[in-house]
């Protein structure tokens, strides 16, 4: 049925201009500062859980290691400090975005006009930003218990900002993409887990099939970046390159979790 | 509210701008959308315009098709069929000119509920595109006008129910969008608060000529602050026209009311007469009917033996909620109060 408009509305009523297009970096930096804020009121107790685990994680394998195996010291610290990552980027965001999509809250940004890539990018960016302090302490207090130089410390900053933007793209992805909540909740634990075991145990000790699932795990690179700042002499070369895998897997996730973004709120 | 705005908010609307969608902002046709999985269509070939500067609304019980429908003037859900337009941009073509023409409020918006009163507020404005001073200053007056200063700092969360809808009502008055999209924007809301929200919309229209297509299934919201209101039920508009002209659609018809003390005294005969057409709800009856007939059945029944067993009695002009159950309406969970 078509219903008239019986209101006079005056015939040469002006048609309003469109509203401005939000410009990408302030679509990106809104998005991030809204999240920062958020963070403060809701994630604390998570983050201090994330880098408490990690830490713990340390203490019990600082009575089994062998303090004389150098590879195993950097595998273990490098690999709690890139756990703290996996907690809060991978597994926290595939659990925010997944019961954002549940409960419609993705929405409230499908409704304003904002590229969803700047969307997606604000909200991993901040996660992967949260995993920062955590990681520090827990660098920190791994190479005190383990003995190794603190030297090349700075290796971290760039680890956990590539090595939490690829994770942050595929907890984005599983988030976006997994038909249910808990689905997602279940898929960013499970990638946590594998995070935990295939980056604390080193590559030399485990069996050959997970060997190469091992090499298949964006955050091997970001583990094995770190573990060789702790070397006396690090092999530059070699921890680049596996920032670039980084760099690389953060690139295709985050395009992916863009589209995914766009499906998700299109229902 | 003050009728006298709405007149002026007509001519406010003018502007200078080249004119070509006849007054009209959003126009819809046909719409037309079902689930997947769904028995029913949610939204089943809809047409209706919303004037520039009209507060249109939409009225209907749970489960009407009323979140579906402002979902696709927003550009949230793609029809299956059907059109919509606003200012003459397709909407369905590009989902982005709503974004860009509109402010949208949804029943419950969890991305914010973290978020500090001021912090959802500004966010919201920096992502329509306001700069860093203007969105402070816009935030600063709109937590003043809806009372919200006080609370600036508190997570949406921490709030009462009603103290947080209002926050999520300052985020889409943000950035003086020419629409406003709102789905129950006054839901849980106390009387004091509701006001406030009806005023800060009223206030638009008389200023800038805003355009207001507000969802509610309060009827007393309805028929104070609507101009026009389109009924829906079960995915259909079953009407759509002024709240005053709809009720004259129920003509001479009235309410009463009868809540009963115990069961009914069946052998009186104006109880059983009563008996055959009202609907029953515990121990109230609703009966709808001629003005002169439902006065006259009150007076043989207070003043006869069945007063004894009543408790209380209401005899009411009609309401929208009278005009939807005489439209066919079949929920009974529109709001009175």
């Amino acid at each position: 049925m078509t219903v008239d408009s019986r209101r006079a509305a005056p015939a040469d009523v002006a048609v309003p201009p469109l509203g401005p297009r939000t410009g990408w970096p302030a679509g990106f930096a809104a998005v991030y500062a809204g999240q920062l804020a958020r963070v403060r009121v809701a994630r604390v107790a998570l983050l201090f859980v994330a880098t408490l685990q990690s830490v713990g994680i340390l203490l019990l394998l600082r009575g089994v290691v062998d303090a004389g195996n150098d590879v195993t010291k950097e595998s273990v610290v490098a690999g709690a400090t890139v756990l703290v990552v996996a907690f809060v980027a991978l597994n926290l965001l595939a659990q925010r975005l997944g019961a954002q999509r549940g409960n419609g809250g993705l929405d409230y940004y499908a409704a304003l006009p904002v590229a969803p890539s700047a969307v997606v990018l604000g909200i991993a960016a901040s996660y992967a930003s949260f995993t920062v302090p955590g990681a520090l302490v827990t660098a920190v207090v791994g190479a005190l218990l383990y003995g190794l130089p603190l030297l090349h410390l700075w290796v971290l900053a760039p680890v956990a900002l590539l090595g939490g933007a690829s994770l942050a793209g595929l907890g984005a992805l599983l988030g976006l993409l997994l038909p249910r909540p808990e689905l997602a909740t279940v898929a960013g634990q499970l990638g946590m887990s594998a995070v935990l075991f295939l980056g604390i145990i080193p590559a030399g000790r485990l069996p050959v099939p997970l060997r190469a699932v091992r090499a298949a795990v964006p955050s091997t690179y970001a583990v094995d970046a770190l573990a060789g700042s702790f070397l006396r002499h690090p092999d530059w070369a070699g921890i680049a390159l596996r920032l670039a895998v980084c760099l690389a897997v953060a690139v295709v996730s985050l395009v992916a979790a863009s589209w995914a973004f766009r499906r998700a709120v299109t229902r | 509210m003050v009728r006298d705005d709405r007149r002026r908010a007509g001519s406010a609307a003018e502007g200078p701008m080249a004119s070509g969608v006849g007054g009209m902002s959003y126009a819809v046709r046909d719409l037309t959308r079902t689930y997947p999985r769904a028995a029913a269509a949610a939204n089943d070939r809809i047409s209706f315009d919303v004037g520039v500067g009209e507060v249109f609304g939409l009225l209907g019980p749970n489960g009407a098709g009323k979140s579906t429908l402002v979902r696709q003037l927003m550009g949230l859900t793609a029809p299956d069929a059907g059109t919509v337009t606003l200012f003459g941009r397709d909407v369905v073509a590009d989902p982005r000119v709503a974004a860009r023409s509109a402010a949208y409020l949804a029943q419950q918006e969890p991305a914010l509920a973290e978020m500090p009163v001021a912090v959802a507020v500004q966010t919201t404005g920096r992502l329509r595109g306001l700069g860093r001073r203007s969105v402070r200053d816009a935030t600063g007056r709109l937590l003043d006008e809806l009372g919200l200063g006080p609370l600036a700092g508190r997570p949406l969360l921490r709030l009462s129910g009603g103290q947080r809808r209002l926050a999520e009502v300052a985020t889409a008055l943000v950035g003086d969008r020419p629409v406003l999209v709102l789905d129950e924007p006054t839901a849980g809301l106390d009387p004091v608060a509701r006001r406030a929200v009806w005023a800060a919309l009223d206030r638009r229209r008389a200023e800038r000529g805003t355009t207001v297509v507000l969802v509610t299934h309060n009827v007393l919201e309805a028929e104070s602050v609507l101009d026009r209101v389109a009924v829906l039920d079960r995915g259909r508009l079953i009407a759509c026209d002024t709240p005053g002209r709809l009720k004259t659609r129920v003509g001479g018809e009235v309410r009463l009311d009868l809540v009963w003390r115990d069961d009914p005294p069946m052998a009186d005969a104006t109880v059983a007469l009563l008996a055959r057409t009202a609907t029953v709800t515990g121990r109230r009856w609703t009966a709808r009917l001629p003005a002169t007939d439902a006065r006259e059945a009150l007076g043989r029944l207070t003043s006869g033996a069945a007063f004894a067993a009543l408790d209380d009695f209401t005899l009411a002009t009609p309401t929208l909620e009278d005009v939807y159950l005489a439209l066919g309406g079949a929920a009974r969970d529109l709001e009175r109060a």
